[in-house]
């Protein structure tokens, strides 16, 4: 199997086996993060452009910690120090750092659909970092590897997602990813940020219910990813954040509804006290960092399938790391 | 003299459906006879519609003309060129170019650059408020004078339930329909189309239909209070089109018109390519079955295009960074064939009163192949293939949904005057 795209700007269109392809790919990156010397040759040479249109540390320096594993070079905008600030478009602020010739264009953008827009523009791959509400790709292949590591597959996992989904890039990834697997989605929040749409936009016959109080979310709950309250924009109306702690904070009294071995994901960065208590986010079942450290070994893989495109056998972690072999994937069927 | 030979006369008014020849003498109708019967004066000019529709010139009665102030988009030239072409004789262009057509002296800058440029008739629309802010009523009673058709704050509401009071008031006394973007701008804040499953899955903020039809409930109640001609521009939702059936069977003078982009597109088909943006945004499949209902049963008056140029630089941009709006006039026939006619929906005189007898009601005026008449007439093939390239477009921009859509019939010949503007 090959990665059949150019870019990667959403997880929709990908399938269950194309999903499972590049995780299986993360999947010798992840024995990188472990070695002492975790720097690759694959990609000397290269250059990656990390565009990041609007505010992030989590992802910039995961995307950046990813590409130097590889061996790229990395050239960094970040929205502050732009010539957006001074009035430049989108498109020539594209078209402008890749005339600098880079190889790949990793971007983050306020406006749903941007990665899009720019990837109908530019020749070269563009991987979608966050793209206003509307998708997360690399947290969702990062979330799913993190599942697939504690749950030992994607299957018929019951899903439940907390939080502000009309507005989450993550729950979107999320769903159109576990969705192929067959997972059942529970979303809950408040109606306002719950809108009886989401229960559609999933892979064809995905279940997805929506449902208003906390306690009924996490009954069976095999996985539970509790999204940030975005405090810095609050959308409207905004909502009392006390309120919000008293319907809907994640606790361990509440945790006791989940299944024992529930895994609990956070996207980042958590607001300790509000959408989750401290217990809960640094508790045994908890995924948090996990999560972190897959995401430069996904990163690896989105960056290595994009620029140099994987054959069978051929993974660069296993010539360069000879005694990190793989762990036999189990679920490479899935 | 142009002689129209052997065209199938297709004219609402009269309810004619007949293979007619037409004789137009300089500016009017001099002569309608079965095919053959006119005599023909030596020197005269022919045009052989065998197999085709000839019709009443169409009117446009929504389009953005984008003069003056706006030149980079569109000018008073293209805009009616590209009109022309897309088979309408006349237009109605809205007042909100730069500055803002509310006062006697804009309006007759735009008469007299559609007179020395314009390929077809020009009829422009007055601000309703001063600079369309909603605060004060504009000179309307001078706009009149100079030529306006209508008013309206096309692009937004009249700003609050008062003012609109006081205008659909006023316009009674004047005598002009007072056409409404109806939408209740609180709830369409932010939003970049229609609030559903499609937006959702996009990540674009939507707004609900009830933003579009709380406002047209506002004002055919006001309607109703004040005895006024109110006439609901672009209407989208089945909630707004119920609105508008209530009002006419109770006998009040409201009318409606919608796009072909909102009978033709729904939400469904929108991506991240701005060009399927506009204001109102494609509506839901149940809408467009309303309106496909609303269209056949009389309850529409008229198709309007709300041709919306804008240039590259700034529509081709971030879908939720773009200006509202697309071309509307070289597709709309194209597409009311294809959509209305083709697939049984409604028979053609219809499509024809809907862009004809119906908007020309709506104006107060007459539209009708009948002696001395003016010379305005669509020529137009039910059956011609042809395919829309957005790049050979007459507009100035290029902002259509529709490159490179084939279509099946569209116009042939557009006729203002007695003199063809337009010949494919």
């Amino acid at each position: 199997m090959t990665y059949r795209f150019r870019d990667l700007l959403a997880l929709e269109p990908l399938s269950a086996d194309e999903l499972t392809f590049i995780l299986d790919q993360a999947q010798p990156f992840q024995e990188i993060q472990r070695h002492p010397l975790k720097k690759l040759a694959t990609l000397r040479g290269k250059t990656v452009v990390l565009a990041f249109f609007e505010n992030s540390t989590r992802t910039r320096l995961s995307f950046g910690t990813a590409a130097s594993r590889l061996g790229a070079d990395t050239m960094n905008l970040q929205a502050e120090a732009s010539s957006l600030k001074k009035g430049e478009t989108l498109l020539d602020t594209a078209n402008n750092l890749n005339a600098m010739k880079p190889d790949c264009f990793v971007m983050r953008h306020s406006s749903s659909g941007a990665a899009d827009f720019v990837a109908r523009h530019l020749e070269i791959p563009v991987v979608n970092a966050g793209d206003g509400t509307h998708e997360h790709p690399s947290q969702g292949l990062l979330d799913a590897l993190t599942i697939r590591d504690r749950k030992g597959t994607l299957k018929d996992l019951n899903v439940t997602i907390l939080g502000d989904i009309a507005h989450s890039r993550v729950a979107r990834s999320n769903i159109h990813l576990l969705g192929k697997f067959g997972c059942r989605f529970t979303l809950c929040g408040p109606a306002m940020w719950v809108p009886r749409e989401l229960e559609k936009i999933g892979p064809p016959g995905t279940p997805i219910r929506c449902v208003y109080r906390v306690e009924e979310a996490l009954e069976d709950a095999d996985v539970i990813i509790v999204l940030r309250v975005q405090t810095e924009r609050l959308h409207e109306p905004s909502l009392s954040q006390n309120d919000y702690i008293l319907l809907y904070q994640l606790n361990e009294e509440r945790m006791r509804l989940a299944k024992k071995d529930a895994l609990i994901l956070h996207p980042g960065p958590i607001n300790r006290g509000t959408e989750i208590t401290p217990e809960v986010a640094d508790g045994p079942r908890s995924g948090v960092l996990e999560q972190v450290t897959n995401g430069v070994a996904v990163r690896m893989a989105i960056l290595y399938l994009l620029m140099v495109g994987a054959t069978e056998g051929t993974h660069p972690a296993l010539e360069v790391q000879g005694e990190a072999k793989p762990k036999e994937s189990a679920h490479a069927s899935d | 003299m142009l002689l129209i030979k052997n065209g199938r006369v297709l004219d609402p008014a009269s309810k004619t459906d007949a293979l007619r020849d037409i004789l137009l003498d300089g500016e009017r109708i001099a002569e309608i006879a079965p095919t053959g019967k006119i005599s023909l004066a030596s020197g005269a000019e022919v045009f052989d519609a065998s197999g085709l529709i000839v019709a009443p010139g169409f009117i446009d009665m929504h389009v953005h003309l984008r003069e003056p102030g706006q030149e980079n988009s569109e000018t008073i030239e293209t805009g009616t060129l590209a009109a022309a072409r897309g088979g309408f004789t006349a237009v109605c262009c809205m007042p909100n170019t730069k500055p803002v057509n509310d006062n006697a002296s804009i309006t007759r800058f735009i008469v007299d650059r559609a007179k020395a440029h314009g390929h077809v008739r020009v009829w422009p629309i007055g601000a309703a408020s001063i600079g369309s802010k909603g605060e004060a009523i504009a000179e309307i009673g001078a706009m009149r004078e100079a030529g306006i058709v209508a008013v309206s704050d096309d692009g937004k509401p009249i700003a609050t339930a008062k003012l609109a009071r006081q205008i659909l008031d006023y316009c009674r006394t004047l005598e002009l329909p007072v056409i409404e973007h109806s939408e209740d701008v609180s709830l369409a804040a932010g939003a970049v189309m229609r609030e559903g499953v499609a937006s959702t899955r996009l990540g674009l903020p939507g707004m609900p239909a009830a933003a579009e039809s709380v406002c047209v409930a506002r004002d055919v109640q006001i309607a109703e209070l004040t005895g006024a001609r109110l006439h609901i521009a672009h209407l989208s939702a089945k909630a707004s089109l119920d609105q508008v059936r209530y009002a006419k069977q109770n006998g009040l003078r409201v009318t409606c018109e919608v796009t072909p982009h909102h009978f033709t597109l729904i939400d469904e088909d929108v991506t991240y390519d701005s060009r399927y943006k506009m204001n109102p945004p494609l509506a839901a499949r149940a809408d467009r079955e309303a309106l496909w209902q609303g269209l056949a049963d009389g309850t529409v008056d008229a198709i309007a295009t709300d041709h919306a140029p804008h240039e590259p630089a700034i529509k081709d941009v971030e879908f939720d960074k773009s200006p509202f709006g697309i071309l509307g006039f070289e597709t709309a026939v194209g597409l009311a064939l294809e959509q209305l006619v083709h697939t049984g929906k409604l028979p053609l005189m219809r499509m024809v009163e809907l862009f004809t007898t119906g908007p020309a009601r709506v104006l107060g005026k007459e539209r009708k192949l009948a002696v001395s008449e003016p010379s305005d007439v669509t020529i137009f093939s039910l059956d011609r293939a042809w395919t829309y390239k957005v790049k050979e477009s007459a507009s100035k921009s290029r902002n259509s949904p529709f490159d490179g859509k084939s279509f099946k019939g569209g116009p042939v010949a557009t006729i203002v005057a007695g003199k063809i503007v337009y010949r494919a």
